[in-house]
């Protein structure tokens, strides 16, 4: 039946259509051809005119429309290094190509109308000018001259990876000064459909990886545990945590098509390729919570976040960066969401020792069949255990009223993958815990120092303990 | 001599034009182009029916991929609506669930591949360069026909088959191909990551081989016809700037084509045989693939080193029919000739060390980028000589705006705007966050999917007389130049900033991201202009074959006072396009208003020769 309506009107429509036609060809005639003529080319002329206002008027309109929803306009801040370069090189782009659009389509349609037909017009003989067109290809390639040295520099830094004198760290250093040589490898790996999201854990260190060692109950990412590097790396898949201020190295993988590995409020973008990892670096520059306190100031930020629900968060509250997929990778290519957390130094820290127990070999490995280092103390579980000890310790001494002691790190719970409950709830722990010590900032500086300290030292010993371990079995093979 | 040049003025009197006797004369009877219906009509040699066939396959294909388009617009502007009314036509891919019928992701990736496919090979180069190379060849030429009359009919031939397979593989119970026109491995050539890459990927395979050998027979044929089959008198110099275009046209396809096939080859040896040209380390499927030592990303070199040329294969065309309906209805010679052939050459050279602009973000050196940068910002420059001239072109004229004419000035817009936006793209530092999101969509389908079309309309209704020798009707022309013009400036404008703010292309719903997730007004904008501008195309259609029958015939040979060769041909041109013997040329083919001095006259066909007196401006000249 619909069909049926769908033909009739289909039917109904075309023969209106040849009327229409037909109509203005019997008026003409009545007018006299070549008067019809030369009105509807009048007409045209002037609609000519008219689209061109329309057309100029609405491009700037909708230009300023939409500032406030593109990246690096009103509120969008962005929110890494390279970025703002970038965005620089965009916006002298868009200042001389919004010259040339304005010219040359005003000088297409005006031409259009001033020079319309008219019987008693000639047009003019001007078949070439030699002078007007060396001009005009001179400055065309200038310009772009211009421009490619400006984008080049900007791509040069953009895409530059780390230094051979930079060194990976896990912890993060709070000193501006130490940071500098230092940076944070992370991985992503794209999968149909998701990311699978990797921290290096205290060695700073990504373990090796087998892509014929995957598995999805048991092994997602194909993790080498021969590796000792792979003992501290942490696997999550809901959110990535960034530091901020950190340089940040992503490297970036695929298990099965390409992906893309997409932060769009950090202008990062790079492929995830099977068999060829690539990886892009860049450097955070505001928290999430920063980002957000930044959105508050804008009304339309102001709004509940859900229409249905106007008691819910406000839209600032909600915000959060987003890592997208952005090469088509199948059905669910649309899909693959991921929070990325930007968190300052200290809290990056504490994140990493709150989730050290969580370590994807220690929750899934560890004293399971299979395990290579079976029987072995290793230094992580030595410092878990220490950190559970002295928490204890606290915890009585918190029976005792002890008004300074605050929680240091989230009770140790042995849960098994991090889950987005247990992960906003060490959020707002770490919070209350900064803000307990207001005065006490260094304090948790003085502490992370501390760790750092430790740690390096630690990674030093498990990396010379990790090598015996490797050694044991084989010499024992023999 | 002397005899000769009496024959030869025996001749002007005859046919208006002074020409050449080939003995065509000696074989007309015993036609062999046109004996009966089927010769004529289906397998015909002739190569100006083999244009319409070119022209009305491509119209069909135009409004299948069109209507797809307006399905997944719907998908994208109302996602909550109930598709289950187009449950009959797409059956299982649409789900019903609560009585609300959506539509199947997978099938949406299936129709944005295919739409895609269709518009860029299907349409904007067979439907294109297909038509008007073999309509405007021969005609603008002088020439009988194309050089082989047989391969040219293969040529056609082998698109419909072509054209039939990719059909085909929309009936299939996994559904047609749908990694996206592109067809990246390891997605296009492993079944496992995707239903549409199972026999839908075979089938788009094998049409796309067949389309290619389609290209080559037309290629080749073109080429041998512009170097071969001039007339007397028409030097490459004065040769239209339409045939300049259709000719390196030719050129870009018979180098770049066989370029894409052998990609394509591979992706059938990794897919059926178990090599690994292109995998290397995949799980999928609950299974670790043995091929390993691949590179995707070697697919991509060969693919954009079709790809790139294969956008100039689309707008060159486009270009050539611009300049010639401008000048025409300017009344003024196209500006800058020698500039604008040089501007052709230039693009169509440097389209081949361009390709991997479109791999900025793939995993290449970024230090290989800096070159490819250098190099397609260097395209901007002959495509801004080009437009200039096309603006001066119009100054000082005596313009009508008849359909043709305002496509022709459309296409220039479109072209400008579009054009614009690649500079950023091309910049590999913007290309960062530019890069496979709506900004790039709105700067392909402007600059090469619209401003193809409306030279592709330009040429349509320029040169319909010489097709059908009636007119389309003018007014409907008119109508759907404007209704398509605002129309697709309504649908891709928007999506630059859409863009801007980094929603990704190639996204089924824009619900999941946050930062997508704001356009909700402006996807329902863009589908509702999209469904109207589909509408005027419809216009376009319903004028186009009812000017066929009923249109207004055309009662002089040369309707728009041209100087071109084709109207020197009788209105009804059978085969072998000229009664007698060919013309012979005598200038250049812009000879518009010539009021130097030396003469005045509103127009000089090429037939024309130059009288002692008169300055000529031909390559003689103008250096
Ligand atoms: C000023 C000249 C131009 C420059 C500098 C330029 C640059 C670019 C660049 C760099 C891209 C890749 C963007 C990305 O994927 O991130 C691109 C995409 C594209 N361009 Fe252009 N372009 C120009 C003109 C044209 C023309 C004339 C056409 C066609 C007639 C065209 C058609 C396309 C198409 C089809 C794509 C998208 C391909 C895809 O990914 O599916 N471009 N352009
Ligand atoms: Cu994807
Ligand atoms: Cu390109």
């Amino acid at each position: 039946m619909m069909y049926l309506i769908g033909i009739l009107i289909t039917i109904f429509l075309v023969v209106i259509i040849v009327q229409i036609g037909k109509v203005n060809e019997l008026t003409a005639r009545l007018r006299g051809e070549k008067q019809a003529a030369q009105d509807g080319n009048d007409w045209n002329a002037k609609l000519m005119l008219l689209f061109m206002v329309a057309f100029l008027v609405g491009s700037v309109w909708s230009a300023i429309y939409y500032k406030d929803y593109m990246l690096g306009y009103g509120p969008n801040l962005l929110a890494s290094e390279h970025a703002v370069g970038i965005q620089f090189a965009f916006n002298i782009t868009l200042f001389f190509t919004g010259i040339v659009f304005v010219i040359t389509q005003i000088l297409l349609f005006v031409f259009s109308y001033m020079y319309r037909y008219r019987e008693d017009r000639k047009a003019e003989f001007i078949s070439h000018d030699n002078k007007l067109e060396i001009v005009w290809t001179a400055i065309p390639a200038f310009v772009m001259a211009l421009l490619v040295v400006l984008g080049l520099v900007e791509w040069n830094k953009s895409m530059a990876d780390v230094g051979e004198n930079e060194k990976p760290v896990g912890y993060v250093s709070l000193e501006e000064s130490d940071r500098e040589d230092t940076y944070l490898e992370i991985e992503a790996t794209g999968k149909q459909f998701g990311w699978i999201l990797r921290h290096p854990g205290k060695d700073g260190k990504l373990g090796e990886k087998d892509y014929t060692l995957i598995d999805d109950a048991t092994n997602e990412l194909g993790l080498v545990f021969d590796d000792p590097k792979n003992i501290d790396d942490i696997v999550i898949s809901d959110e990535l945590v960034l530091p901020v201020g950190q340089k940040i190295r992503a490297r970036i993988t695929s298990r099965d098509v390409l992906h893309n590995f997409d932060i769009p409020h950090f202008y990062v973008k790079m492929d995830a390729i099977p068999g060829i990892p690539t990886h892009f670096v860049f450097t955070p520059t505001m928290t999430t919570e920063s980002y957000r306190d930044h959105l508050s100031q804008f009304p339309e930020w102001n709004v509940p976040a859900d229409p249905d629900d106007p008691e819910g968060p406000k839209r600032w509250e909600a915000f959060e960066y987003e890592l997208a997929c952005a090469e088509l990778c199948g059905k669910g290519h649309y899909s693959m969401r991921r929070i990325v957390r930007v968190v300052t130094l200290e809290e990056y820290n504490e994140w990493l020792t709150k989730n050290e127990e969580k370590s994807f070999y220690l929750t899934n490995v560890r004293g399971k069949l299979g395990d290579p280092f079976i029987n072995k103390k290793l230094s992580i579980e030595e410092r878990i255990d220490r950190r559970n000890k002295e928490k204890d310790a606290e915890k009585k001494k918190d029976d005792a009223p002890a008004p300074d002691a605050a929680p240091s790190t989230t009770p140790a719970t042995p849960e098994t993958p991090t889950t987005p409950e247990t992960n906003t709830e060490g959020n707002t722990l770490n919070n209350s815990s900064s803000s307990e010590n207001s005065n006490g900032t260094t304090t948790i500086g003085g502490e992370v120092k501390n760790i750092i300290e430790k740690a390096t030292e630690e990674v030093k010993k498990e990396g010379e303990e990790a090598k015996g371990l490797i050694d044991t079995p084989k010499d024992g093979g023999h | 001599m002397a005899d000769l040049k009496h024959n030869e003025g025996l001749l002007v009197e005859e046919y208006g034009y002074e020409a050449i006797e080939d003995g065509f004369h000696d074989h007309h009877h015993g036609d062999k182009y046109q004996s009966g219906f089927i010769t004529h009509y289906i397998f015909s040699q002739d190569h100006k029916m083999i244009a319409k066939q070119f022209l009305i396959t491509g119209m069909f294909w135009g409004i299948i991929g069109g209507l797809m388009s307006l399905v997944f617009r719907m998908q994208l502007g109302f996602p909550d609506s109930d598709m289950s009314w187009l449950q009959p036509i797409l059956r299982g891919w649409i789900s019903i669930d609560n009585g609300v019928g959506t539509l199947d992701p997978q099938f949406y990736y299936a129709l944005v591949t295919m739409h895609g496919t269709i518009l860029v090979f299907f349409v904007l180069t067979a439907g294109l360069s297909g038509t008007f190379s073999n309509l405007l060849i021969p005609l603008q030429l002088g020439a009988r026909d194309m050089a082989s009359p047989l391969l040219n009919m293969m040529s056609y031939w082998f698109f419909f088959l072509s054209g039939a397979i990719m059909f085909a593989s929309l009936f299939l119970s996994t559904g047609p191909f749908s990694g996206g026109w592109t067809a990246y491995p390891p997605l296009s050539a492993l079944p496992q990551a995707s239903s549409g890459s199972a026999g839908g990927m075979t089938l788009w395979l094998l049409s796309l081989v067949f389309f290619v050998v389609s290209v080559l027979l037309g290629g080749i044929n073109y080429i041998t016809t512009v170097l071969n089959l001039r007339t007397k008198g028409m030097s490459l110099w004065r040769m239209p700037l339409t045939i300049w275009a259709f000719f390196v046209t030719a050129i870009l396809g018979l180098l770049s084509f066989p370029v894409l096939v052998s990609g394509f080859l591979l992706v059938m040896c990794d897919r059926g045989l178990g090599t690994s040209f292109f995998l290397d380390q995949i799980y999928i499927g609950g299974q670790a693939l043995e091929q390993v030592g691949g590179s995707p990303i070697l697919y991509q070199h060969l693919f954009w080193f079709l790809g790139h040329p294969e956008v100039y294969i689309i707008i060159l065309p486009a270009m050539g029919l611009v300049s010639e309906v401008l000048s025409v209805n300017a009344r003024k010679p196209i500006f800058g000739y020698h500039a604008m052939v040089l501007s052709i050459l230039a693009i169509g050279f440097l389209s081949f060390i361009v390709w991997a602009h479109h791999m900025f973000m793939a995993g290449v050196n970024p230090f290989i980028s800096n070159i490819f940068v250098i190099f397609t910002l260097i395209i901007a420059v002959p495509s801004a000589v080009k437009v200039f001239n096309w603006i001066s072109t119009l100054y000082k004229g005596n313009i009508r705006f008849n359909s043709g004419m305002l496509f022709a000035i459309g296409f220039v817009s479109l072209f400008i705007s579009g054009g614009l936006t690649g500079i950023f793209l091309g910049n590999s530092a913007i290309d960062i966050p530019m890069h496979d999101t709506y900004f790039v969509v709105a700067h392909f389908h402007i600059v090469m999917g619209v401003a193809a079309f409306f030279g592709m309309f330009a040429g349509v209704y320029h040169w319909f007389p010489k097709m059908y020798g009636r007119f389309m009707n003018d007014t409907l022309g008119k109508l759907h130049f404007w209704g398509t013009l605002i129309g697709a400036y309504a649908v891709f404008w928007p999506m630059h900033y859409m863009g801007m703010a980094g929603v990704p292309r190639r996204y089924y719903s824009f619900a999941t991201f946050d930062f997508s997730n704001q356009f909700d007004l402006t996807n329902q904008f863009i589908t509702i202009a999209a469904i109207i501008t589909f509408g005027f195309q419809i216009l376009f259609v319903v004028n186009f074959f009812y000017s066929i029958f009923y249109g207004k015939k055309q009662k002089q040979k040369n309707p728009y006072g041209a100087t071109t060769l084709e109207w020197t041909t009788p209105i009804d041109a059978g085969h072998g396009n000229w009664p007698g013997g060919i013309p012979t040329v005598h200038r250049w083919a812009y000879d518009y208003g010539k009021n130097d001095g030396t003469m005045d006259r509103e127009f000089i066909p090429q037939t024309e020769p130059v009288s002692p007196e008169e300055k000529e401006y031909d390559d003689k000249h103008l250096h």
